[in-house]
């Protein structure tokens, strides 16, 4: 039973309903439908032309529903004879897919939950499992997500950057379930480059590849956080980081910087160096400078302070760190790290115990608490070496 | 997407505005505060926000190890506790501001005389799982 095959040929069923005349909604139900059939079905009977198989099972769902539907309302639908002819070959269905899913009139959760399902081809349940929600409130979502979308028209192209926006979302939160959701952002990601050509997807691509080749390197025993500086680069993934560097000059050579491209070149600039201390980090300030320009995120120039400070030293971040937001979430952790730097372990072991207490992970707080624990352990061992 | 927590507590919070204990309401204002509370829960499961809500029984014991080979030690209720919680809604919602509005909502509930409670409701964010992209 290849459910990987299912998934990725969804959106191209849903595609192909909707061309026939069905609204999308009732579409993307009845493919759900048809998904669900056929893992039923296939184990046993495998089918010759799968696709065409969906295309047919979700037709004939659709039909139910539509029937069932101008039954109880006794009113006339449409749809019922031969296909209508469809807007041509010039529309791309599954890329009006990803538009459509990541619509601005959605929430950000709604166009989460809507590209999972629909463009990802995952069930209810298993969007539900990843998000740790109760399955009816997800599926309450999904359902109000395509109310929402309901009015839209599937010929018009829609904003790259919103579709970029939620795959990059899918890809950061690193919620858990049967289904793991940076392949999935990945995947998604990569089927978005095969259809549209443009810098920023290829960008995304690469900033995806480059960050999960570290993910083996990340964390330690009971998910404890290891920090770039101290990760085992023996075990990053060499052909991850190969692909996504190709991807990215690609990328780069079109001359169209864009914030995705300029946060892969940082990445990529972490994946060259083979031990932290070779890491290139005066290249890696001048990126950041270009992303603080074309996104102007306190993030960005939060994580820019850092970059200078191992640049041009603790000081020199700490100056540059004195410019931002003190509001700012990881602000604390980045000024304990600076003044550890600057030699000053007991600001740091404060500032450490602050963003501590400010964390907005789990493994974050640990990580963050063992720093001043270290470093308040090293304080009383000086002192009592003093006191002797 | 965030979780947040929504507590209503039994003691602990400020006092509300309309500040009449339940068992001296109405039975008709009891009633209608309880339909405010579940047709509050029912909104949110239609709007994919709502996650989970509980009650809790106002009495309750405190339990400690008490050395291996030996039972746990209880004792309480304390009188003295300061916080007792009555109960929690859990909510998942795209903002911080979609939280504290729904709190908001949450503490309009009606009490005696029919008039919102302006109950203190506390809203506390969950800690999620960490960001992948974090340099």
């Amino acid at each position: 039973m290849d459910e990987a095959l299912l998934r990725i040929l969804t959106p191209a069923v849903i595609g192909v309903l909707v061309r026939r005349g069905a609204d999308f909604a009732a579409a993307e139900d009845a493919v759900q439908e048809a998904l669900l059939e056929a893992v039923r079905a296939w184990p046993h009977e495998p089918p010759r032309d799968p696709k065409g198989w969906l295309v047919t099972v979700a037709w004939r769902k659709f039909l139910d529903a539509t029937r069932a539907d101008t039954a109880r309302r006794l009113r006339e639908v449409r749809v019922d004879a031969e296909p209508p002819p469809g807007p041509g070959e010039a529309v791309d269905d599954t890329l009006q897919l990803y538009f459509l899913c990541a619509h601005p009139s959605l929430s950000p959760s709604s166009a989460v939950a809507l590209t999972l399902r629909a463009v990802g081809g995952l069930t209810t349940r298993q969007i539900a499992q990843a998000y740790l929600v109760p399955e009816a409130t997800m599926a309450q979502r999904i359902s109000r997500a395509k109310r929402t979308v309901a009015d839209v028209r599937f010929t018009r192209p829609g904003d790259v950057a919103t579709v970029l926006r939620v795959l990059y979302l899918v890809f950061n939160e690193g919620y858990s379930g049967d289904v793991d959701l940076a392949e999935e952002a990945i995947r998604l990601t990569r089927e978005l480059a095969a259809h549209i050509d443009h810098e920023e997807v290829a960008g995304l691509l690469a900033l995806m590849l480059l960050h999960h080749a570290r993910r083996a390197a990340r964390t330690g025993p009971g998910g404890r956080l290891i920090p770039l500086a101290e990760q085992d680069r023996s075990r990053w993934d060499t052909r991850l980081i190969a692909e996504g560097v190709e991807v990215l000059q690609a990328a780069l050579a079109r001359d169209r910087l864009g914030e995705f491209q300029a946060q892969a070149a940082i990445a990529a600039l972490h994946a060259d160096a083979r031990t932290a201390g070779e890491t290139d980090w005066v290249q890696i300030v001048e990126w950041y400078d270009e992303l603080v320009r074309l996104t102007a995120s306190p993030v960005a120039r939060l994580n820019r302070a850092v970059a200078v400070g191992e640049a041009d030293g603790a000081r020199a971040g700490l100056a540059a760190l004195a410019e931002l937001d003190p509001a700012l979430p990881r602000y604390a952790a980045v000024a304990a790290y600076l003044h550890e730097r600057d030699d000053d372990p007991a600001g740091a072991a404060r500032l450490y115990a602050e963003a501590a207490r400010a964390a907005h992970s789990i493994p974050e707080r640990d990580h963050l608490t063992r720093q001043a624990a270290r470093l308040n352990a090293t304080i009383t061992d000086a002192a009592a070496h003093a006191a002797e | 997407m965030a979780k947040y927590l929504l507590l209503k507590h039994y003691r602990g919070a400020p006092a509300p505005v309309n500040d009449v204990p339940m068992d001296k309401w109405s039975p008709e204002e009891v009633t209608a505060h309880i339909q405010y509370m579940q047709d509050f829960a029912a909104r949110l499961e239609t709007t994919g926000e709502y996650v989970d809500g509980q009650a809790l029984s106002p009495e309750g014991t405190f339990v400690r190890y008490d050395g291996e080979g030996r039972p746990p030690v209880t004792d309480g209720p304390f009188a003295e506790t300061k916080d007792l919680i009555a109960g929690w809604m859990i909510i998942d919602v795209d903002t911080y501001e979609r939280a504290v509005d729904l709190a908001g909502e949450l503490s309009a509930a009606p009490g005696a005389d029919g008039k919102p409670i302006h109950e203190w409701i506390e809203v506390r964010p969950f800690l999620a799982y960490p960001d992948t992209i974090t340099e």
